[in-house]
């Protein structure tokens, strides 16, 4: 007969090492994650990430350890064919695992919707009608996603089009995500953006940049050949610097003006044997 | 029991080299490389390219009523899209466009940008910008900024006058508008260059067919 109490050692050791890598995950796999931290959204999803991982950890390690376990201690001894002992069922230790597996994720999906919830959307796409949207909002800019490059529309500007994007610092910005064809995602890891742009609809992200930096945008939704070309370099810059970047901007796209739609927050792309183009969704 | 097992082990290495063959020859079908010509003393090279309405059986008998742009080395027209030029250098490009006008889709990228002066010539007359809806292709390096709307042939009339280029190669006396410009290279490196115009009639957006294949509406430039 065994004489070790296997349940004792093993919960000994799932302790330990939970005592270990829970303090390792929060403050060296955290801070590790390559979420960026440049704006309020980033920020959140790199603290909410990390709590949800901490959560998580223990279970982890409890799958894990048990299967290292179970396979160094309950082998088969070498050279022969034993009968297993017989599987019980134990209800007290169903429903415990039934029970706190069930408020852990609960937790984590009310964790996880309330950080959504609270930060409107914490850089994500939220559709052309936000559950919360900011009620300060310092800028607008569309975004436009077409096979195979971006291109930046700002209503507060006269609707000048741009082919980069710079954004001032600690305002709140609201991102105007749209398509001219088909489904792209417009996506800024050092601000914690990711937005599908799909074609005729506004999928609004909110995003407040709080420190001076550049930043890459790239497409994540593979979009045809050269979709592993769709990025480019953007700047969070100081609010001054921003308005006389937008202003040479005007003048510069001028001469394009007057072929522009009137902004409208989605377009409908023009098919046919000879006009392609996009106008205004009425 | 071996039987089967050498009969499995047969097949699947059929099956592995089919797929292997398969994904070299996908991955090789590269098109050829263009050292365009380069005149040392001024830093200067000239780039000489014409976009068509169907590439023709004669360059092409794989795709032959697929747009395409062309490249003149040598004096001949030759069907690829990847062009050597040398980097720190001033490229003039002159493009002949026989193509009718099927329009961009994003009217914006009617402005031509990135090339010297933010102007290209069109038949003779300097312009920063033509009407989106008149473009037939364009040529556009969005890494360097560079995007130039190409008008379109009025196609109606060339069919009136007989001079309508069907498949190319397109000769100078036919229909066209002639486009020039220039524009500076950079650092050395490969930069992607495509058309703007969803001009791959019968595919999704317009964006399928020969925009979506290397050696049609995009390529790269490969600046040494």
């Amino acid at each position: 007969m065994d004489e070790i109490n296997h349940g004792r050692r093993f919960t000994i050791i799932w302790a330990v090492c939970t005592i270990i890598a829970v303090p390792l995950v929060i403050w060296v796999l955290g801070p590790n994650l390559g979420y960026g931290e440049a704006s309020n959204a980033g920020e959140d999803q790199a603290t909410t990430l990390t709590v949800l991982a901490a959560i998580a950890t223990p279970f982890l390690l409890l799958v894990g350890l048990y299967l290292v376990y179970a396979a160094m201690f309950f082998r088969q001894p070498r050279g022969q064919m034993l009968e297993g002992p017989a599987v019980r069922d134990d209800a007290k230790v169903q429903i415990s695992w039934i029970v706190v597996t069930s408020i852990t994720v609960l937790i984590l999906a009310v964790y996880g919707s309330v950080a959504l919830i609270q930060n409107y959307g914490d850089g994500t796409g939220s559709g052309a009608s936000p559950l919360n949207r900011p009620s300060h909002v310092g800028l607008r800019v569309q975004v436009i996603g077409q096979q195979w490059t971006w291109t930046y529309r700002w209503p507060e500007y006269g609707g000048v089009e741009t082919p980069g994007i710079e954004i001032p610092v600690n305002t709140m910005i609201e991102f105007n995500v749209t398509s001219l064809d088909v489904i792209h995602s417009w996506t800024v890891k050092e601000l914690g953006i990711k937005a599908d742009a799909n074609p005729q609809v506004n999928n609004i992200a909110f995003a407040e940049p709080n420190r001076l930096l550049s930043f890459e945008y790239r497409c994540t939704e593979l979009c045809g050949i050269w979709h592993g070309a769709m990025y480019g370099f953007g700047r969070v810059v100081t609010r001054p610097q921003f308005e006389e970047w937008i202003h040479k901007m005007q003048i510069k796209y001028r001469p394009a003006e007057k072929y522009l739609p009137p902004f409208a927050l989605t377009y409908q792309p023009k098919f046919g044997s000879h006009r392609a183009g996009f106008e205004e969704e009425s | 029991m071996g039987k089967r097992i050498t009969w499995t082990t047969v097949l699947l290495v059929i099956v592995c080299a089919l797929v292997a063959l398969y994904i070299n020859s996908y991955t090789s079908a590269w098109p050829k490389v263009i050292t365009v010509t380069n005149v040392p003393a001024t830093r200067t090279a000239n780039l000489e390219l014409q976009t068509v309405g169907a590439v023709g059986e004669k360059l092409d008998q794989k795709n032959p009523d697929w747009v395409s742009y062309l490249v003149r080395s040598h004096g001949e027209w030759v069907h690829t899209t990847i062009w050597q030029v040398p980097a720190h250098t001033l490229i003039h490009v002159t493009i002949y466009q026989y193509d009718s006008e099927s329009g961009l889709r994003n009217p914006y990228l009617g402005q031509v940008q990135g090339t010297i002066g933010g102007v290209m010539t069109l038949n003779g007359k300097v312009v920063n910008q033509i009407n989106p809806d008149s473009a037939a292709h364009s040529f556009a390096i969005p890494s360097m900024g560079v995007f130039v709307p190409l008008e379109g042939v009025n196609e109606e009339e060339a069919e009136k006058k007989h001079d309508f280029c069907e498949e190319a190669p397109c000769e100078l006396s036919q229909a066209h508008n002639t486009i020039s410009f220039s524009f500076r290279t950079g650092a050395p490196g490969h930069y992607r260059w495509q058309c703007f115009v969803p001009c791959g009639a019968g595919y999704t957006f317009g964006n399928g067919g020969p925009m979506s294949t290397l050696g049609y509406m995009g390529g790269f430039l490969y600046v040494v």
